[in-house]
């Protein structure tokens, strides 16, 4: 009846956009709804269906705690160090000539295309207290295989990249004239870098911790083979969430992966602010 | 702005700022000694490393190895599930990039976003997610007992798994080089009445084909070498549902280093192979580089 009386848009129900879409725009919904939305749906369901007590009760428990320090204090040094590192990295391959440049762009991105089983088992031999660069480091009482500094030393190896990547082409497209002007008007060397390189940097810098920091927060791989993995010590949440399920305890399984799901979208939302904020900042 | 401009470091040469100013001359060498020294203990030497653990016993040593059952087993399962994981997010991700690259919607940066998920979601959660649909206590479950379709630890929830964690790849790479490239040439090609599929071999693939290669490469890749994903709903039975990584981690707990370092040995040949061709086609075909 109301059809008749209003003059608006001809009815476009969702099946008459299904009906009217094109061959790509289906296979792209088929396969993100079987793929990707149908799996984060399961393990969303599954949460909501636990009593919130229980949640409340296993997200709590003692071992899930120190795994989330473990993990996410862990995740969060391991971004700092490589902030710094990055920072410093993206400098040197932007502004300066040296031997043997191009093969070390290149290598940066070794932690995307070598598997993580590769790294973490190479690490651990490498850092174990016979190994190559673990002998020096066993007179001084530090041990890094199987401890939570080899925990640290994979998140860095695997976060490495993201920081020079992002520093990257921001340093590129900087002007020099800028710290140019700075000096000439008698400005320090610290005054120059805090005060004219840094802060155009920051959005870029921010944007690569946080994702090193996501992505070291739900690695796995080299972790689990280089960690001893043991509660309290070194334990991982993402390697908690595999024990649960290996004893068939599907609600504790489900409960730490949906914390480890949210603060994955958290870093997300805020890797995304930082970005929306660096492009208002720049115009 | 930033992120859209990316260029290879390498490719333009800016005055250095220490030829104007002589005196930090020592600065600069300190910071390349840095980086050196930096990139040498957590990315160089452990990269060497493999190659000098994996050729310590020699060739009998990699050959033993090389024709145990179990390795080849491991190998083939990983190839197999690469060659249908691949070209399905490669369908998918052609469809994404030309559903996307010229059309104005509103949700169109969230469904851009959707698309780069997994990359944020852990492996190990994409994994228990598979377990939660098609697991025995799963959503699924019941069905696949009274019909006899093995999902979890077998090869079809391998295949989920690699697809989640390599979803991405080729739709990110392939949406930038669409929308750089406009429409025109289609359009072109349609009044000249080529229908929409001969429009897409013969003008669409051809002008992102360099694009479509790299996100090729950096989904192979990480389709051979993921881990987390694969060990939560494989199984991980040696010689039926064990892929390469898996093997690495068995053998390394079982103390064979040499199985673990052969094994290791041609994941590092499969990244440095990888590395090369990124390398050869950010050189010649103009692809910029980015973070995943």
């Amino acid at each position: 009846m109301t059809s008749i009386y209003t003059s608006g848009p001809p009815p476009e129900g969702i099946w008459h956009r299904i009906r009217t879409a094109s061959w790509p725009w289906r296979i792209t919904w088929l396969y993100l709804t079987l793929f990707l939305f149908l799996p984060i749906a399961a393990l969303i369901l599954k949460a909501v269906t636990l009593d919130p007590r229980e949640i409340w009760q296993i997200a709590t428990d003692p071992v899930a705690l120190s795994t989330y320090n473990v993990t996410f204090v862990t995740a969060l040094v391991a971004g700092l160090v490589n902030g710094v590192a990055g920072l410093i990295i993206a400098w040197v391959l932007v502004r300066y000539e040296f031997p043997a440049k191009r093969l070390l762009d290149a290598a940066i991105d070794l932690p995307f295309a070598l598997p993580t089983a590769v790294a973490g088992l190479t690490l651990s031999t490498i850092y174990s207290t016979n190994g190559w660069l673990g002998q020096f480091l066993d007179p001084f009482g530090i041990k890094v295989s199987f401890t939570r500094l080899g925990v640290l030393v994979a998140m860095i190896f695997i976060s490495l990249p993201f920081v020079v990547r992002t520093v990257q082409p921001v340093l590129q497209d900087m002007e020099v004239e800028m710290e140019e002007a700075a000096w000439s008007m008698g400005a320090s060397r610290w005054q120059t870098f805090w005060r004219v390189i840094l802060p155009p940097l920051m959005p870029a810098i921010l944007t690569g911790i946080a994702m090193g920091f996501s992505r070291a927060v739900g690695e796995y791989g080299s972790v689990v083979i280089i960690a001893g993995n043991i509660p309290f010590q070194d334990l991982i949440a993402p390697v908690l969430v595999i024990q649960r399920l290996e004893q068939f305890d599907y609600a504790g399984a489900t409960v730490i992966g949906t914390v480890l799901l949210i603060i994955s979208l958290l870093v997300l939302l805020v890797i995304n602010l930082i970005q929306a904020r660096g492009r208002h900042m720049h115009g | 702005m930033a992120n859209s401009s990316l260029g290879q470091s390498t490719a333009t040469t800016r005055p250095e700022p220490s030829a104007l100013v002589p005196s930090i001359q020592w600065g600069k060498w300190l910071l390349v000694f840095f980086v050196f020294a930096y990139l040498a203990l957590v990315l160089l030497v452990p990269a060497l490393n493999v190659f000098v653990q994996a050729l310590k016993g020699g060739l009998p040593g990699l050959f033993e190895t090389l024709v145990s059952d179990h390795f080849l087993n491991a190998v083939k399962l990983t190839i197999l599930a690469t060659a249908i994981s691949v070209p399905l997010n490669t369908v998918f991700g052609l469809c994404a990039a030309i559903a996307i690259a010229h059309k104005n919607f509103p949700g169109r940066s969230l469904l851009i976003s959707i698309i780069d998920l997994p990359f944020s979601i852990s492996p190990v959660v994409a994994g228990l997610m598979i377990m939660l649909l098609f697991g025995t206590r799963g959503w699924f479950g019941p069905l696949l007992d009274a019909t006899g379709i093995k999902v979890v630890f077998a090869l079809p929830a391998i295949v989920m798994a690699t697809i989640f964690v390599t979803m991405p790849f080729i739709a990110r790479e392939v949406l930038p080089a669409l929308e750089e490239n406009g429409t025109e040439q289609e359009e072109a090609a349609a009044t000249l009445g080529a229908s929409s599929w001969q429009t897409f071999w013969r003008v669409t693939l051809p002008s992102i084909k360099w694009s479509l290669l790299y996100g090729l490469i950096l989904c192979n890749a990480r389709a051979m070498g993921e881990f987390g994903a694969v060990a939560v709903v494989s199984g991980n039975i040696a010689g039926k549902t064990q892929t390469l990584p898996l093997f690495i981690e068995e053998a390394h707990i079982q103390y064979n280093t040499q199985a673990a370092y052969t094994a290791a040995l041609l994941l590092a040949c499969l990244a440095i192979v990888t590395l090369v061709l990124k390398y050869l086609l950010e050189l010649n075909a103009g692809i910029t580089n980015k973070s995943h």
